[in-house]
């Protein structure tokens, strides 16, 4: 029942050879590494793990900005901040477990605390020694911070750049907050130096394989849980209040409380990303609350293509392997190539290189259909927002639309 | 910096006194001489007071090079001069007349030591010498200096000149130093709370911190005077405190004015955030930058015009930039804002690269023409003019802007579109047309933002970003149907700001106004001055 649903239309095929292909590489690349020597033409080197793993992360949170932004129209600049506190509530756990084998060699203590001259652990730090408590921290911290938030921002009916302004000032105020010493999370230098994770050397090849197929694994879990939310009754009520909000809410629903809804799960996922991307990286610091960030991974879910699962994914893994070779071979005019993408992306590809393609996938079949006989032609399958896309390609010249 | 404009103002005063003391001379120059024998400073310090005592201004002439450490006396004959070193060389000067003597290498001579209890010393004698010159400021500073440092032994000197006092305003100030060399000296406790009432109706943080170290010295009733006495003034500077909190507010308020109101007049017409706001107030600043250099390498005399010359430049440069942009992108994205945001995002980052590559990563100098250097005291509070002009200058630009809205054509068609631009349209304005003189106009406030700012703040190519999220909070805050909005928007955060900083430290208030702007506009979603009207989003 479930595989006929996988395999009942183009787009859901897809959703399934992409989980398909993600659980691959969690089991493939972690072999590749260890257990094939150096000079095998297969081998998979490990800082080439590293990276991956790291894109994989940010291709997650790329996925949770996309569900509240493609789905449900709410653009985000704050989604850095979920994804930075799923991270330090990791790096608490990673510090709580380097025990006395710190600089200073203070059993309970993080070195910075000692070196702050604090007597004695803050509550906050509390249970992060344990494993499932930072697990559910991860988890809990970023999602009640989105609900709080959501939960005024949307009921005062916060909407289009005012949402944008407010959240990118949410992350620019825990930016202010984190890089303070008093805070109690390490101030400017961050937490780092980890040393194990659940027991095992963060350092180690074996370790850097499990959390990299570990990062696979949750975003083929991610993948499979946007998927099944826009594909419920619930993601067509998402659709509809990006659509057209007012006439959802006259029609007797309460856009509020999905979008807060839609707004928290997108808050998890991002912060269960930015608590696999701490030990690959082995440092958080306050620069990942920079609001300059969280536009960034707004760009990733630009060029993938917004409104579609896989978009998101291929554009942070296009997006940060362009970085990743631009900053090693042209560093200085990295900036210049990235907003020039914020820019032609804008302007020349809307739907991003998914949207794109099935754009010209539709119109060739189209051109198809019009040649066969009209019987044999399936009804074309436009969703809404293509037929928005249209709208606006033959109307009229756009229009500002001034603020309220 | 008071010592050393009152050896200037006493230098001026050898010209109109100093024939007077001829017969003195001889005695003097006996005095000085001993400065050769001393064994110890203690002694140095009794011939300063001596010194002091002939009440001769001519003696100020070797108590300065003395306070300087210029005084030394050759090895061979024990003779004091006033010297100057350069390389080894010293001139010698007479120290009485000052006039140059010969020379000697710097072997020869043996410096006169001092510390800083001996410049003490002779700041205060200086300052009972200068009570009796000729010119009231002088003889003010002299008193201010007496005050600070009372001394028991001036008490008659001060009582001769209050009584040959004749300036109201000096003569009070006589007395206040004079009641602060009775609290110090061993006089009767009557005389004494007499002082402390004197002292304590003069108001200001040195009466306080005279009556805060008395109070910990004395006992009885003057303590207790000295107690009620030191808190009345503490009221007094706690109300100065707060004008100084609000007039740092209101200079934070008019930067943050400056920079928000180009952002909230686009936003208000076309519903477009300018993510590249701040880069315009970037490239305002270092068109400034450039009219300096220019001016600094060609025509270094036209200086104190160069902020009058890079107002116009900066904003055509950064209103043709906005225009380019305005035409050449945005035009393309109207009806999809958050994609605008994205794109003008975009440019920030390329015209932020480029200013870099241009000028370089690191702070650019732009100087401070000299009219807008310095500072000047308003009671307890200190005002520095380029703080004052910024005010000034961005309630002129909000005036200007006020007049442009309210009373031209442009301003007519900008509130139409933004009421209502299909009807503003229908009645044959031409949109496209104020939209992207709208836009130009912002940016090219932003750019004279930059201008101003150039003055108070860092010149560097991240200089936009530091100012871009404070104005969002301006726009948000203040609405955008009106610019009093904006106005009312920057001087509250800015007032609010200054503020919380003594409580909560400059981080956790900024946070704090974050987050109370966040709880605001769940009360005003649409900000303080919202335009009213009956439009739904579509």
């Amino acid at each position: 029942m479930i595989t006929r649903r996988f395999f009942a239309n183009g787009a859901d095929r897809r959703i399934f050879i992409t989980i398909g292909l993600l659980l691959g590489v969690a089991v493939l690349v972690p072999i590749l590494n260890i257990a094939l020597p150096p000079d095998s033409a297969f081998h998979v080197p490990s800082y080439m793990v590293a990276l991956v793993g790291k894109y994989l992360c940010f291709a997650l949170l790329a996925l949770a900005l996309d569900l509240v932004w493609g789905y449900c129209g709410i653009l985000s600049l704050g989604h850095g901040a979920f994804f930075a506190l799923g991270g330090y509530a990791m790096g608490m756990y990673l510090m709580r477990q380097i025990g006395d084998r710190g600089v200073y060699g203070n059993p309970i203590l993080p070195d910075f605390m000692v070196f702050l001259n604090w007597k004695e652990l803050p509550w906050f730090w509390y249970g992060f020694d344990q494993f499932w408590f930072a697990v559910i921290m991860v988890m809990l911290v970023p999602g009640l911070l989105a609900f709080i938030f959501g939960w005024f921002a949307f009921r005062s009916r916060v909407t289009g750049v005012y949402l944008s302004i407010i959240t990118q000032a949410m992350t620019y105020a825990l930016l202010l907050a984190f890089f303070r010493n008093d805070m109690g999370f390490g101030g400017n230098n961050g937490l780092t130096d980890f040393k194990d994770i659940l027991g095992f050397n963060v350092q180690a090849n074996t370790t850097r394989s499990a959390i990299f197929a570990a990062s696979a694994v949750a975003l083929a879990l991610g993948v499979f849980i946007t998927w099944a939310i826009i594909n419920s009754k619930y993601g067509k009520l998402l659709i509809a209040v990006r659509d057209a909000e007012s006439r959802t809410r006259f029609i007797g629903w309460r856009p509020e409380n999905v979008k807060l809804f839609a707004f928290t799960v997108s808050a998890v996922m991002a912060g269960i990303a930015g608590a696999l991307y701490v030990p690959q990286v082995g440092i958080i610091n306050p620069g990942e609350f920079a609001p300059a960030n969280s536009i960034e991974v707004v760009i990733w879910t630009a060029v993938g293509g917004r409104g579609t699962i896989v978009g998101p994914i291929v554009g942070a893994l296009l997006v940060n392997a362009g970085k990743s070779w631009f900053t090693g071979v042209l560093p200085e005019y990295w900036l210049f190539a990235l907003g020039g993408l914020f820019i032609a992306t804008t302007l020349f590809l809307p739907r991003g290189v998914i949207g794109m393609w099935d754009h010209w996938m539709a119109t060739y079949r189209e051109r198809k259909a019009a040649a066969l006989p009209p019987s044999a032609g399936t009804p074309a399958a436009t969703t809404p927002q293509q037929r928005e896309w249209q709208a606006s390609a033959t109307g009229g010249a756009p229009e500002p639309q001034p603020a309220e | 910096m008071t010592f050393l404009r009152a050896i200037g103002l006493l230098l001026l005063l050898f010209a109109t006194s100093g024939a007077s003391a001829q017969s003195n001379e001889t005695a003097l120059r006996e005095t000085i001489a001993d400065l050769s024998s001393v064994k110890n400073f203690r002694e140095t310090e009794e011939i300063v007071r001596s010194l002091g005592a002939t009440g001769d201004p001519v003696v100020g002439r070797v108590l300065n090079a003395l306070s300087d450490g210029n005084v030394s006396f050759r090895k061979s004959d024990n003779v004091v001069f006033i010297v100057s070193e350069r390389a080894g060389r010293a001139k010698l000067f007479d120290p009485i007349s000052g006039d140059e003597v010969g020379e000697a290498t710097t072997t020869e001579l043996t410096k006169v030591k001092v510390n800083n209890g001996l410049r003490r010393s002779i700041r205060e004698v200086f300052a009972t010498l200068t009570l009796g010159s000729p010119n009231p400021a002088v003889r003010q500073q002299a008193a201010d200096t007496m005050f600070i440092s009372p001394d028991p032994a001036a008490i008659e000197g001060l009582d001769a000149a209050i009584a040959k006092e004749d300036v109201a305003s000096v003569k009070q100030r006589m007395v206040q130093a004079r009641a602060a060399a009775v609290l110090a000296s061993d006089l009767p406790e009557a005389d004494k709370l007499a002082a402390i009432e004197v002292i304590g109706a003069r108001g200001d943080r040195s009466a306080l911190s005279l009556l805060v170290s008395y109070q910990g010295r004395s006992e009885g009733a003057l303590r207790e005077a000295a107690a009620s006495a030191a808190s009345g003034i503490e009221s007094t500077i706690a109300v100065w405190n707060a004008a100084q909190n609000v007039w740092y507010g209101i200079s934070l308020g008019s930067v943050l004015l400056l920079a928000a109101i180009g952002l909230a007049i686009t936003f208000g017409v076309m519903g477009v955030i300018n993510m590249a706001h701040g880069e315009m107030v970037m490239i305002g600043a270092y068109t400034t930058f450039v009219v300096q250099n220019i001016i600094r390498t060609s025509y270094p005399g036209l200086f104190d015009y160069s902020l009058a010359i890079a107002l116009p430049l900066a904003f055509l440069v950064a209103g043709f930039v906005g225009l380019v942009m305005e035409r050449g992108l945005i035009r393309f994205l109207y009806g999809r804002p958050l994609e605008t945001l994205l794109a003008t995002w975009g440019v920030s980052l390329v015209l932020q690269q480029l200013v870099r590559t241009m000028f370089g990563p690191t702070n650019r100098e732009v100087g401070n023409p000299s009219w807008m250097s310095g500072s000047f005291q308003l009671g307890e509070m200190a005002i520095t003019w380029n703080r004052l002009w910024i005010v000034v200058f961005s309630l002129a630009v909000f005036a200007l802007l006020l007049y442009i809205f309210n009373r031209t054509a442009w301003g007519l068609q900008m509130r139409a579109v933004t009421a209502n631009r299909r009807m503003a349209a229908s009645m044959g304005i031409r949109t496209p047309w104020v939209d992207a003189f709208t836009f130009a106009l912002g940016s090219g406030i932003a750019g004279i933002a930059g201008v101003a700012l150039s003055q108070v703040d860092n010149v560097s190519p991240d200089l936009g970003q530091g100012y871009i999220i404070d104005s969002f909070m301006v726009v948000v805050f203040g609405g955008v149907g009106n610019l009093w909005g904006t106005l009312v928007g920057a001087m509250s955060l800015g007032i609010l700001n200054k503020f919380l900083e003594p409580y909560a430290g400059a981080v956790l208030g900024k946070i704090l106004v974050l987050v109370l702007i966040i709880l605001f506009i769940q009360k005003r979603p649409r900000g303080l001055f919202a335009l009213k009207g009956r439009a739904v989003e579509a």
